[in-house]
């Protein structure tokens, strides 16, 4: 069995949502509390599911895989962002308050739009392996060699679920709507450090050589703390920034 | 209603559907591809352990080829598959996962040299040659001869989908996310796209296309317990069944995957047993290899996960206030393999069950994992009733998992799949045949006639949408699990046929605008009941054992009257049950003809044709002294002309010339 621990004390949980669905001309911001007996092993994804099923069916959140690996649940946890989807209810107060991520075009309650902005993101940063003739491959040869500890060293980075967990913790993206994030910064890493892709550096300067790039990070660290896969956001940043300023 | 056309629709944004899409999109034709959830988010991202290509890199593989992929697959299916479409896709996924590598996926490489390896529960230790330096590696997994599932640490469904996904951008194929097809518009035999739900606006379009494919994944959440993301409901394959026209085959053939978490269901990887795991009861006693000395842990699934259930039966499961689970142990993998090759698993053990696998063991029970039936379509992912309707992936049943898919193999599918399907749509497209003639009128009439169905949900009744979907869940997992009996069956049926009937008073609670997540849950559940009850009518009429599908009351495989694959359609909306009729599986057509899988239950009735066929193939290679393996296999069931012509070519290996 899980060891999971019950909490000493069974308790009713208060789950405080800010709801507001941009569909319904007569919607306004609001919170709204709901009272939720916790169960063992007992996560926001169980607690959420829960009350829409028993209190409130309009209540809109997002989950997909349920397991963490999706990125879909990204959501303000007690002031901080994270997984809704594997944040167990005994690690919190028994007064939760959940809000959408900030920074994302909202759906409605907890459900933001972070598939717009991310392919947004893909498009201007190009994430994808740039390299000659990728439409006439012949499929029928070998592949080609990849040092084992690069190919590791490059899932590393390639592990990013695009959550959005570190835009919303950052303070530049609040303030400047075309900031990349750590998420897209991280991407221009994984492929800069790929040897199948093809791009030189000075591409990518012209890619992320701005303050909507890496010069726009302040360096406040909040990606790198809230991100669900403890990816060294921080470390890549720095990186890419004295790469980048040498490139200039 | 808005109507948007294009030449190819695609519903579904998982790795079948993107490749399908980029395939098509290659040879000139505008996609459009339709999505409940941002692409990357799609199930395809929870697929761990591996993908099967026969690259044969590494010692484990060394050997390896498609001859031994296609007849692994042939014996994990039972002899349930379509053996042409095995070949096709053990010939082609060698090819699926070079362009992959090519594409940027960061797969795991071979490292010369000495490796702490664990079988059977000890270390040893091998060495790689350097020739295999740098190359794919690959782990084994279970019900295969060699180690062919190629894998990226225990995120490979996640690092391939961020590929593809990022390819299919590359080629600008838009994807319009949270967008939800509700019906095929049809007539005469044809299709002509979908009347589509937009999830943020709750606004209902029509999308007019020459050709659709459904590449939706698997209908898990039929299930109470299922390792699928909760977005697997199956809505492609009930709107095909819905057209009446289009059918559903071997729908009763659900895996069960051995190592789900206890009790939340969520996947662990075979991977944890390929790579050296072990399975252990309440006793902490090894328990495998008294069922199965043969494979032991690595058995195919449905065989390991019947002898979980049989062991817990006979008594030996750990208690818990849940209900009873048994273990998995890596401890003996050690810390530095868990936190490198299986940290996916180690998070999930971290967040859900506040374990540390290097020191502690894991509680699993399997859980329902993956639909093999789907949308039948031919080898080409054509569906043979309606035309312009294609399907790729889990959602399709083109068969080549047949009653029980392996490990590694559904990954290596879809990619394979998306090749071949991408290519049979873009063909269509530029024939005579793919001609869209259709009048907006009859897109008018589908959308009319779905906005009419909301409105019925929306115009109240008494039951509730959420309740009922938690009572045909239970019923599924309960009744059409593991092992299935017909009085079980019987009463399955009967329960589903009463939640239908309540299905159609289904009143709601809040009017919200916009999406409405209840009204969404209401729409699914009922056409996720036409499912439902295709599993179970599917497992009553079928009077034998095979591959997942076991019959308590039928235990033996029957080849004598069951090489038949079941098809099930949809007769009208006042049914309450699938009509299902059955086409044959030709034993004197197989490469390898029906006989003992290697593991599992060795006792099953014989078809004559199964001797007829062995004499003939003995005939047939006795004729060819000298040949090599292609020609061999080439005079037994030529296959390579049913693929698209560049994907025909012999394979480069190591040691093996294209």
């Amino acid at each position: 069995m899980n060891r999971i621990p019950l909490h000493p004390v069974a308790r009713t949980l208060q789950i405080q949502v800010l709801r507001h669905n941009p569909m319904d001309p007569a919607s306004k911001p609001r919170l709204q509390t709901f009272e939720v007996e916790e169960a063992d092993a007992m996560t926001l994804f169980i607690a959420l599911n829960e009350i829409r099923e028993q209190q409130d069916p309009s209540l809109q959140f997002d989950f997909v895989c349920r397991g963490g690996i999706c990125g879909s649940c990204g959501m303000i946890i007690n002031g901080r962002p994270g997984l809704a989807c594997r944040t167990l209810t005994k690690d919190l107060p028994q007064r939760i308050t959940l809000a959408p991520l900030p920074a994302f075009e909202l759906i409605g309650d907890l459900s933001v739009d972070t598939g717009r902005w991310m392919r947004g993101m893909a498009e201007r940063l190009e994430t994808w392996i740039h390299s000659e003739g990728l439409e006439r491959l012949d499929v029928d040869a070998m592949e080609q060699v990849m040092e084992p500890a690069l190919a590791e060293e490059i899932y590393e980075l390639e592990r990013c679920i695009e959550c959005g967990c570190c835009v919303a913790a950052c303070g530049t993206a609040q303030m400047r709507e075309d900031f990349v994030g750590a998420v897209g910064l991280n991407q221009i890493t994984r492929f800069r450090l790929d040897p199948r892709d093809e791009r030189t550096d000075a591409e990518f300067y012209a890619l992320v050589g701005n303050e909507s790039g890496v010069f726009g990070c302040m360096t406040l660290l909040g990606c790198e703390d809230y991100c669900p896969k403890n990816l060294p956001l921080a470390t890549q940043i720095a990186f890419l920034r004295r790469r980048m300023a040498s490139t200039a | 209603m808005q109507i948007i056309y294009t030449d190819v629709l695609v519903i579904g944004g998982g790795l079948a559907g993107q490749r399908a899409a980029i395939g098509a999109k290659r040879r000139g034709h505008d996609v459009i591809v339709l999505s409940l959830v941002p692409a990357k988010r799609s199930h395809s991202a929870a697929a761990q352990g591996g993908m099967q290509a026969s690259l044969g890199n590494c010692l484990g593989a060394a050997g390896d080829n498609e001859d031994i992929h296609f007849n692994d697959t042939v014996r994990g299916s039972d002899w349930g598959a379509d053996q042409d479409v095995v070949r096709m896709f053990a010939h082609t996924a060698p090819k699926a996962i070079r362009e992959l590598a090519a594409w940027g996926v960061p797969w795991n490489r071979v490292e010369r040299g000495e490796h702490e390896i664990t079988v059977d529960g000890r270390k040893t230790i091998i060495s790689e040659p350097d020739a295999a330096h740098g190359l794919i590696t690959s782990r084994n997994f279970g019900g295969t001869e060699k180690w062919r599932a190629c894998y990226v640490s225990d995120g490979t469904g996640h690092a391939m989908l961020y590929t593809l996904s990022n390819q299919a951008i590359a080629a600008n194929i838009p994807v319009h996310e949270r967008m939800e097809a509700l019906a095929l518009i049809h007539a005469d035999g044809r299709c002509h796209g979908a009347i589509v739900r937009n999830l943020v606006t709750g606004a209902l379009l029509a999308y007019v296309a020459k050709a659709t494919c459904i590449a939706t994944g698997g209908f898990g959440r039929i299930y109470r317990v299922s390792t699928n993301a909760i977005i697997n409901e199956g809505m492609g394959a009930a709107i095909a069944l819905e057209t009446g026209v289009a059918a559903l085959g071997n729908m009763e053939a659900i895996q069960f995957h051995p190592t789900a978490t206890f009790p939340a269901g969520i996947l662990v990887t075979e991977g944890c047993r390929g790579d050296g795991g072990l399975l252990l009861d309440a006793r902490e006693h090894r328990f495998m290899p008294d069922y199965e000395p043969e494979k032991k842990e690595l058995a195919s699934r449905d065989v390991v996960s019947r002898r979980m259930e049989e062991h817990i039966a006979a008594g030996h499961g750990v208690r818990t206030r849940f209900g009873e689970h048994l273990w998995l142990d890596i401890r003996l993998l050690g810390a530095n393999h868990i936190n490198t090759r299986l940290r996916e698993v180690q998070e999930i053990c971290q967040y859900f069950l506040g374990i540390d696998p290097v020191r502690e063991l894991i509680p699993v029970r399997p859980a329902q994992h993956y639909s093999m039936g789907g949308v039948r379509t031919d080898h080409r992912g054509a569906s043979p009733q309606l035309q312009g309707l294609f399907a790729a992936g889990e959602a399709a049943c083109w068969d080549m998992h047949g009653f029980n898919r392996l490990g590694g193999n559904s990954v290596a599918e879809t990619v394979v799949a998306g090749m071949i399907v991408g290519d049979a749509i873009a063909d269509y497209c530029d024939s005579a045949a793919g001609e869209l003639i259709v009048s907006t009128s009859l897109v008018s009439l589908f959308g009319q006639r779905e906005s009419r169905r909301l409105a019925q949900i929306t115009s109240g009744g008494t039951e509730n949408a959420f309740e009922l979907t938690r009572l045909m869940q239970e019923t599924m997992t309960n009744q059409v699990g593991i092992f299935r009996h017909r009085d079980r069956l019987e009463a399955a049926v009967a329960t589903l046929q009463q939640l239908v009937r309540r299905s159609h008073n289904i009143g709601l609670r809040s009017n919200a605008p916009g999406a409405n997540p209840e009204l969404v849950a209401a729409y699914r559940l009922q056409r996720m009941l036409k499912l439902a009850l295709c599993v179970a009518y599917g497992a009553l009429q079928r009077t034998e054992s095979r591959g997942a599908h076991y019959r308590a009351d039928y235990p033996r495989r029957d080849d004598l009257n069951w090489m038949r694959r079941t098809l099930a359609r949809w007769p009208g909306e006042e049914t309450e049950l699938p009509s299902l009729d059955y086409e044959a599986l030709d034993i004197l057509r197989m490469e390898l003809p029906p006989g003992w899988r290697g593991y599992g239950a060795r006792d099953y009735i014989e078809h004559p044709d199964t001797a007829l066929r062995q004499q003939q193939i003995d005939r047939i290679l006795a004729g060819l002294p000298g040949a090599d393996r292609h020609a061999r296999q080439q005079a037994l069931m030529p296959f390579r002309h049913l693929l698209p012509e560049h994907l025909r070519n012999d394979n480069q290996r190591l040691g093996e010339e294209a």
